[in-house]
């Protein structure tokens, strides 16, 4: 009776120990290739995902999207990834500096669009009206690249915007804009192609739209550089730069 | 004790013990103070006070009442009641922001009408911070609350009514004072709450600098660009926790002294 009572225990602890270590290391034999990348890159790599699991049987892409910014952090902490995808190069810049990764590529590059709610309710018109108090406006705080990206929109037309929130990443902005709590945010034009009717798109003028040009690098501590790199050759192909362009980027 | 069980009580112990001494040895130390006095992080910090002040006061002003509706009914008939009204304790909090957007936002079921009839809008507002906070945090209050009132003799009440006490002189002399440990383990624990809140703040209120960027959200945003700041906001945050917990202790509650 002792003994049966000392194996159930075993059992159990073997039980929660296998739990515990075994989200991700399960028993069948395939490999997953994790893929950090930036917010507005959601759509785009979700589907290049599927492609490149066709492509290799037996491997899984996972895919972690946040803002750039905490990309990079989890990236220098050590996140257990292969791939890091930023919406700047001065994130990834943050990387390379610390040789997180090395020679990132840029794939694609995106500018910055106003979006308001369907049917335009507040009648934002331009930049100009993002920059009046009376209206509840939305963008991302500057340390992440949209927020940047914002920033450097409104210097260069020579305005001073009046946001009412400072949102973490370029979807948080969006999401407040389709449930209409704010007259407009800035977003990038891409979020607008992707939200389809759900929010509809005022351009901003070429010569003040800030453009953000965006970098893939292999991380240094890979644990599938092979894979990884062929993520990377996937997104940088002619059919990643259809996809990329199918979804409002602009490619090299 | 059998040994197994000892030994899985010292891991228990050290995963709760050991991250926040992590936090403490990481810490700058010799830019903490420095940091401490930049406008930022005061302006996070006295926007986190009187926010969860004053969610810490609305939970007192509306929980207690309703705390006690709980504790003075049948508990088979208010079962339902009970359950409902502690969901936000079990919700994950960004879905409470959620739930209060569709309830107060400018689009929301009520907010349409503040917004038109009244012109006004919650959302992006300090008292969206307070709200938000109140929301997670009452819960605490009303369980630790009704849970003293159920405990409470009611034969006290009995006696002061036959000697002619009125039903508010009874309540402000014989059961608030009888339920006091309750109701100061209730508040200490909805005011850590709501300083502590960030899902739901972030998501109902947004995050503006002095208005609604509240410590945690500060700490969040600092960890993208400056790691350093984000571990010294985290401090002052671990302190004022220590401190709620510590008052608690001491003041309040005999029965958690050591």
């Amino acid at each position: 009776m002792r003994r049966v009572r000392t194996r159930a225990a075993a059992l159990v602890a073997v039980l929660v120990v296998g739990a515990l270590a075994g989200c991700g290391a399960s028993t069948t034999p395939h490999t997953e290739v994790t893929v950090l990348a930036a917010a507005s890159l959601t759509d785009v790599f979700g589907s290049l995902a599927h492609t490149f699991e066709a492509d290799h049987p037996g491997t899984t892409v996972r895919l972690s999207f946040a803002g750039s910014s905490s990309l990079v952090a989890q990236a220098l902490a050590g996140a257990p990834a292969d791939v890091l995808a930023t919406a700047d190069t001065a994130t990834m810049q943050r990387a390379v500096d610390a040789d997180a990764v090395r020679n990132p590529a840029i794939f694609a590059d995106n500018s910055v669009e106003i979006a308001v709610p369907p049917g335009n309710p507040a009648h934002v018109t331009g930049l100009a009206d993002l920059a009046d108090p009376t209206r509840t406006v939305a963008l991302c705080a500057p340390q992440v690249p949209c927020g940047a990206a914002a920033r450097a929109t409104f210097a260069a037309a020579g305005l001073t915007a009046a946001p009412d929130t400072l949102e973490q990443d370029v979807r948080a902005v969006l999401t407040k804009v389709e449930l209409g709590e704010v007259d407009a945010g800035i977003v990038y034009r891409t979020d607008v192609a992707a939200a389809g009717d759900r929010v509809q798109g005022i351009r901003v003028p070429a010569d003040v739209a800030a453009t953000n040009d965006y970098p893939i690098a292999v991380l240094t501590h890979a644990a599938h550089p092979d894979l990884a790199a062929a993520f990377l050759a996937l997104v940088r192909s002619s059919t990643g730069a259809a996809v990329l362009r199918s979804a409002g980027f602009g490619t090299p | 004790m059998p040994r197994g069980l000892g030994a899985l009580a010292v891991l228990g112990a050290a995963f709760l013990v050991l991250p926040p001494a992590a936090l403490v040895w990481r810490a700058p130390w010799g830019s903490t103070l420095h940091r401490l006095a930049d406008p930022a992080t005061l302006e996070a910090l006295r926007l986190s006070l009187v926010s969860a002040s004053s969610a810490t006061a609305l939970s007192l002003v509306l929980g207690v009442p309703l705390a006690w509706f709980l504790a003075r009914s049948a508990a088979r008939r208010v079962r339902l009641l009970r359950a409902l009204v502690t969901v936000p304790l079990v919700l994950p909090p960004v879905v409470g922001g959620v739930a209060l957007l569709l309830l107060l936002g400018r689009r929301g079921l009520l907010g349409q009408y503040l917004d038109a009839w009244f012109g006004v809008q919650i959302p992006f507002t300090t008292l969206a911070v307070v709200l938000a906070e109140a929301f997670v945090a009452m819960p605490f209050l009303v369980v630790s609350v009704e849970g003293a009132l159920r405990g409470l003799d009611r034969r006290f009440e009995d006696a002061a009514a036959t000697l002619g006490a009125g039903a508010w002189y009874t309540a402000r002399r014989v059961v608030l004072p009888a339920v006091a440990p309750g109701l100061a383990a209730g508040t200490a624990l909805c005011f850590a709450r709501a300083l502590g809140e960030f899902g739901a703040t972030i998501t109902f209120a947004g995050s503006l600098p002095g208005t609604t960027r509240t410590m945690p959200l500060a700490i969040y945003l600092a960890l993208q660009s400056d790691p350093a700041a984000a571990i010294t906001l985290s401090l002052v945050l671990l302190v004022a926790s220590v401190v709620v917990l510590v008052a608690l202790r001491e003041r309040w509650v005999p029965e958690l002294r050591p």
